[in-house]
């Protein structure tokens, strides 16, 4: 039976919870209610108050408690209610969290997950991908899946890494993305793109729920001839530039795609490293693909003509094959 | 030589064998810490620093030293710290040695952090202390969370933290505080109120009278102590920790003190009333624990001034230490980011 990625999700940390006995989970409405998305939905019941912690509405303190707590042993998985409020938070995850271990050699293992991401009318406050401000701070891995394989994969590898991880979930994923995954236990390795799809004419290097968008220009591209090859990073930080330059290799162009806004966003990141170190190999500029840059707009048609969509993909992948 | 021995050098440990009264050992050891801390920040800020031996701010606890000597003395091995930039002898008490304190200010890789950090910002988890960061009142949450981590695992210890007046003008403060009363964590609250954050005196910081007036908003006791009384810090931190220990919740202490010097060394503080140091200096928490062991018979002035002595030669060797201690190399700039 196909598990969704928000299963996925849940499956991970449950074994988590099993598997050691000093990983426990905090956030707002997480335990009698199962959270708002119900990742945490009847752990309360099985693992019992004193590991699934209901906190009060104060996201600098549940940040904070997740540090104070890993440096003494705990693994701690915080739940952001929704990444829009991570900011909140962002003076413990950037300046406390990220930099105790150059400091003064203190590791911090916790997890923040951050459900992520607009297609939902969630307006200004309930839709953004934060995800870029804390790939610009050293000390912090920057994980965002795509599919119920790597959801789950991924949550484990972040709660057993020793560093701070900030795990972004797309909200849009939850119920619209599922797959049969392996009966057995298995983790994802933090770190590692993969090639989502194979092509040669072109590559669009993407994460999160932009692999689908990818994905289904990709098929309309198919028709006309032009194969898209999509790499999904699966994690931001650390990069895996050597998938990255490898499909741009191949293909010789590259779109870069995210949901994030334009200015800033991690796209700008990968278009730079592609250009510094595989220019030789391009037969046209690196393009990016992003929301533009406002905040995200409640109304169903302005946020539609807000985010990044297939058709919006077709017609730059032709521009870019045109070039 | 550890800092913590000494107390175990010869002079000392005479002293101590002949004191019938326990309190007469207890002000040996305030004074002993009390001494050192003044000492070392002495020679940081007024020699070092002047000399440009010193990279970056000075920031000291001159007149605050009874806060973190009888807080630090009354915490068990087991409690975490936290210290805040002006608590430096919570550190000796941990059995941080000056000459690494000479060191982290000097940017040597003989400093806790290696010269990756400066001045107060330093910890060490083997001995249980925390570093802060400069957003002053960040440490609260977690410290909360280091406290909920031992009553996760059923310890007996308990954490303390420590923080000034200007931190609990910050959301962080409120929110640990808040988090750590709902979840009846083991967590001390030590403010040491010197009157000023930086420039701002307490009237624009904030209208209630008291830091203590805020423990009731978060229903966990809080108290009003004598900041320059080593005994009195110290009582009043064994009655906190002893609350923390019984799963009573979190506890407040506002020792009220007073910064006898500016933000830093760079500050002249010419904002603060000139008669306030005075006033304040005639409560000096070192002279006062010297007073108390003359008027008791305890120590002669003989004693007191040799003790003084040997405290002065270990941190001249301190500081020889430290300035033969290697700057780190710049090819390890990109170590220890991640694991």
């Amino acid at each position: 039976m196909p598990t969704t990625y928000l299963e996925a999700i849940r499956q991970g940390i449950w074994e988590e919870m099993e598997r050691d006995p000093n990983v426990f989970l905090l956030g707002e409405d997480i335990g009698a209610y199962g959270g708002a998305f119900k990742i945490t939905a009847g752990m309360l019941e099985k693992f019992g108050e004193r590991r699934v912690v209901d906190t009060p509405l104060a996201e600098a303190a549940i940040a904070g408690a997740a540090i104070g707590a890993s440096m003494f042993g705990l693994r701690p998985v915080a739940e952001m209610q929704f990444s829009d409020f991570i900011t909140c938070a962002f003076d413990q995850i950037v300046n406390f969290a990220a930099k105790c271990r150059y400091r003064w050699n203190a590791g911090v293992p916790m997890v923040i997950r951050a459900p992520s991401g607009g297609g939902n009318r969630g307006g200004p406050f309930h839709s953004q991908n934060p995800e870029a401000w804390f790939t610009h701070v050293p000390g912090l891995k920057v994980i965002a899946p795509a599919t119920a394989y790597d959801a789950k994969g991924l949550i484990k590898s972040a709660i057993r890494d020793n560093d701070p991880v900030l795990y972004f979930e797309h909200k849009g994923l939850y119920r619209r993305i599922k797959e049969d995954l392996p009966e057995a236990e298995y983790t994802v390795p933090i770190g590692k793109a993969r090639v989502f799809r194979e092509g040669t004419d072109v590559s669009i290097i993407t994460y999160g729920a932009m692999v689908y968008t990818a994905q289904e220009a990709a098929e309309k591209l198919a028709a006309e001839g032009i194969s898209v090859e999509i790499v999904d990073l699966r994690t931001l930080v650390p990069l895996d530039e050597e998938t990255i330059l490898a499909s741009v290799r191949k293909t010789s162009r590259a779109i870069v795609l995210h949901e994030d806004t334009l200015t800033g966003g991690f796209g700008g990141e990968i278009a730079a490293r592609i250009t510094e170190r595989a220019f030789d190999c391009l037969d046209a500029p690196v393009v990016r693909i992003a929301s533009p840059d406002t905040p995200i707009p409640y109304s169903p048609p302005l946020e539609d003509a807000f985010l990044p969509n297939a058709d919006k993909v077709v017609e730059k992948v032709r521009w870019l094959c045109a070039y | 030589m550890a800092a913590t021995e000494l107390l175990a050098l010869p002079g000392a440990s005479r002293l101590l064998d002949e004191a019938p009264d326990p309190n007469a050992e207890l002000a040996q050891r305030f004074h002993t810490y009390m001494f050192l801390m003044r000492e070392v920040e002495e020679r940081i800020e007024k020699k070092l620093y002047r000399q440009g031996k010193i990279a970056g701010g000075v920031y000291v606890g001159r007149g605050q030293e009874a806060i973190s000597t009888g807080a630090a003395l009354a915490a068990d091995p087991e409690d975490i710290l936290f210290p805040c930039h002006r608590d430096m002898a919570a550190y000796f008490i941990r059995g941080v040695h000056p000459r690494q304190i000479f060191a982290q200010y000097m940017g040597r890789v003989g400093g806790l952090t290696q010269g990756r950090d400066g001045n107060m910002h330093m910890g060490d988890l083997r001995l249980k202390i925390v570093a802060i960061i400069s957003a002053i009142g960040a440490a609260i949450p977690v410290a909360a969370g280091a406290a909920f981590a031992q009553k996760y695992k059923g310890e007996s210890g308990v954490t303390l933290c420590f923080f000034g007046d200007g931190a609990t003008s910050r959301g962080d403060w409120h929110e640990g505080v808040n988090f750590a009363a709902v979840l009846k964590l083991p967590l001390v609250l030590i403010c040491n109120n010197n009157q000023y954050a930086y420039s701002t005196p307490l009237d624009k910081q904030m209208v209630c009278p008291n830091i203590a007036d805020r423990g009731p908003a978060y229903g966990i006791p809080a108290e009003i102590v004598d900041g320059n009384d080593a005994f009195a810090v110290y009582e009043a931190t064994h009655r906190a920790a002893q609350h923390a220990r019984a799963g009573l919740g979190p506890y407040l202490l506002e020792c009220k003190t007073f910064r006898m010097t500016g933000h830093a060394a760079h500050d002249a503080a010419g904002y603060v009333p000139q008669q306030l140091f005075a006033e304040w200096a005639a409560k000096d928490p070192i002279l006062r624990v010297e007073q108390l062991m003359l008027e008791k018979g305890w120590k002669t002035r003989a004693e007191i001034d040799a003790a003084c002595a040997r405290i002065r030669q270990e941190v001249d060797e301190a500081i020889q230490w430290a300035e033969q201690s290697p700057y780190p190399d710049p090819a390890t700039l990109l170590d220890r980011v991640y694991e």
